[in-house]
C-alpha cells in the first residue's frame, strides 16, 4: 500500500512562510527554501532570480542523503549541518528532521549568524511539520476529503 | 512520498526508472525532455560523469494537468544502473510513489537484468517498501536491436506481479510516454485509493 501522503494545509504552509521570511530578514540572507528530504520544494522565500527552484530543492536533497550515508560510514548518525562555501555565495543546508532547511548567503551575513538562526527557526519550522505529518494522515482517511472526490475519468483525462 | 500542498493546488509525485548500467533510463528522460512543451517542464539534471554514464541521478519535473483544480506535478528520477553505485540507487528511491524498471532485451543482458530487478526489491525491502504493492511498470527496451530475446520470454522472465509491459525503443521515443503514462496512471488511481 502507498505511504500516507504529506499534507499542507494553506495556514501550515503560512506559517511555514512567515518562519523563512523572518529567518531571511534576521540573518540577512539572500534567499530561504524548505525542502522535503525526497526533494520536493516546500516554500522558498528571497532573491531566487531565476533559480530553478524544483532543481534546487533535487540536488539539495541528494546532497543531504549522499553526506548522510557517509556520516554512517563514519560512525555519525546523520550531519545535522552542511555548509557549501564559494567566493560570493554560500550554502547552508540543516537537516530538521524530514525537512532541510537551506540558506543561501553572501558578504552581508556569516555562516555563524546563519547557524544560530537557522537553529530558532529550525524548532518552529519541526513543530509546524509534526503537526502536518499527524493531520495528513487524519485528513487522508476522511471520506469528506479531497481523494474521495477524484474519479477514474479525472486521471484519465490528464493523458488525453 | 507523495506531497500534497494545498496553498499552491499542487500534487507531487516521485517515480524512478530503475534498471541496468546502459539500458535505457536516462535516454527514456531525455526523450520525455526533449519532447514536452517548456511549460510543462523544469530542467533536465543529470550529474554523470565524464563518459556520460549516470553518477549520482538524473532529474526532471514534469507537470501532467490539473485534477480537481490541483496541478498533478511528477518528479522523474534514473538512478546509476552500474553494479557499483548501489549506495546512490538506496537513496534515490526514499520517497517513491511509482517505479518503471527498463530492461535491455538483448540476450547478453539477461542476467544484468535479472540482477538489478533482485538489487531493487532488495532496496525497495531495505526503504519499507515492497514491490508487491507499489505502482511499478515494465519496459522492454531496445526492441529494435537484432540479439533482442522474444517479448513473451523476456516478460516471463522479468515479470514480477502481472504488471503491464511495455516494448520501447527509448533512442526513438518509441513506448517512453506509454511507459509513464501507465506508471503515472498506477500512482493516482493508488493515491485515491490508499
Amino acid at each position: 500500500m502507498a505511504e500516507t501522503p504529506f499534507i499542507l494545509q494553506e495556514r501550515q504552509f503560512q506559517r511555514v512562510k512567515n518562519v523563512l521570511v523572518r529567518l531571511c530578514v534576521e540573518c540577512a540572507a539572500r534567499a530561504v527554501f524548505l525542502v522535503d528530504r525526497d526533494g520536493q520544494p516546500i516554500a522558498f522565500h528571497g532573491d531566487i532570480g531565476e533559480m530553478d527552484t524544483t532543481s534546487f530543492g533535487s540536488l539539495a536533497a541528494g546532497n543531504v542523503a549522499a553526506t548522510s550515508s557517509m556520516a554512517k560510514m563514519i560512525g555519525e548518525e546523520v550531519f545535522p549541518g552542511v555548509v557549501h562555501e564559494g567566493e560570493r555565495e554560500s550554502i547552508y543546508i540543516s537537516v530538521i528532521g524530514r525537512s532541510l532547511l537551506v540558506v543561501v548567503f553572501d558578504e552581508r551575513s556569516t555562516l555563524g549568524l546563519v547557524k544560530i538562526r537557522s537553529k530558532r527557526a529550525s524548532y518552529e519550522l519541526a513543530s509546524i511539520l509534526d503537526e502536518a505529518v499527524a493531520e495528513s494522515a487524519s485528513l487522508k482517511a476522511s471520506s469528506d476529503g479531497f481523494f474521495a472526490e477524484i474519479t477514474d475519468d479525472d486521471i484519465d483525462s490528464l493523458f488525453n | 512520498m507523495t506531497f500534497i500542498n494545498y496553498a499552491s493546488r499542487e500534487i507531487n509525485c516521485k517515480i524512478v526508472y530503475y534498471g541496468p548500467g546502459l539500458c535505457g533510463k536516462t535516454t527514456n528522460l531525455q526523450h520525455i525532455y526533449d519532447s514536452t512543451s517548456p511549460q510543462a517542464k523544469g530542467k533536465l539534471i543529470s550529474l554523470a560523469t565524464e563518459t556520460d554514464r549516470t553518477l549520482f541521478f538524473d532529474f526532471m519535473p514534469l507537470e501532467l494537468g490539473t485534477v480537481r483544480g490541483f496541478k498533478t506535478r511528477f518528479h522523474l528520477y534514473t538512478v546509476p544502473g552500474q553494479v557499483y553505485y548501489d549506495a546512490s540507487r538506496k537513496l534515490i528511491l526514499k520517497g517513491v510513489d511509482g517505479v518503471v524498471f527498463v530492461a535491455d532485451s538483448q540476450e547478453e543482458r539477461i542476467d544484468a537484468n535479472i540482477e538489478s530487478l533482485e538489487n531493487l526489491q532488495e532496496n525497495l525491502a531495505a526503504q519499507g517498501y515492497d514491490l508487491a504493492t507499489i505502482p511499478y511498470v515494465l519496459q522492454l527496451n531496445k526492441r529494435d536491436l537484432p540479439n533482442v530475446i522474444p517479448v513473451d520470454e523476456l516478460s516471463a522472465e522479468l515479470q514480477v506481479k502481472g504488471e503491464p509491459v511495455f516494448e520501447a525503443v527509448a533512442a526513438t521515443g518509441e513506448g517512453v510516454f506509454d511507459t509513464l503514462k501507465a506508471v503515472a496512471k498506477q500512482v493516482l488511481t493508488e493515491l485515491r485509493k490508499a
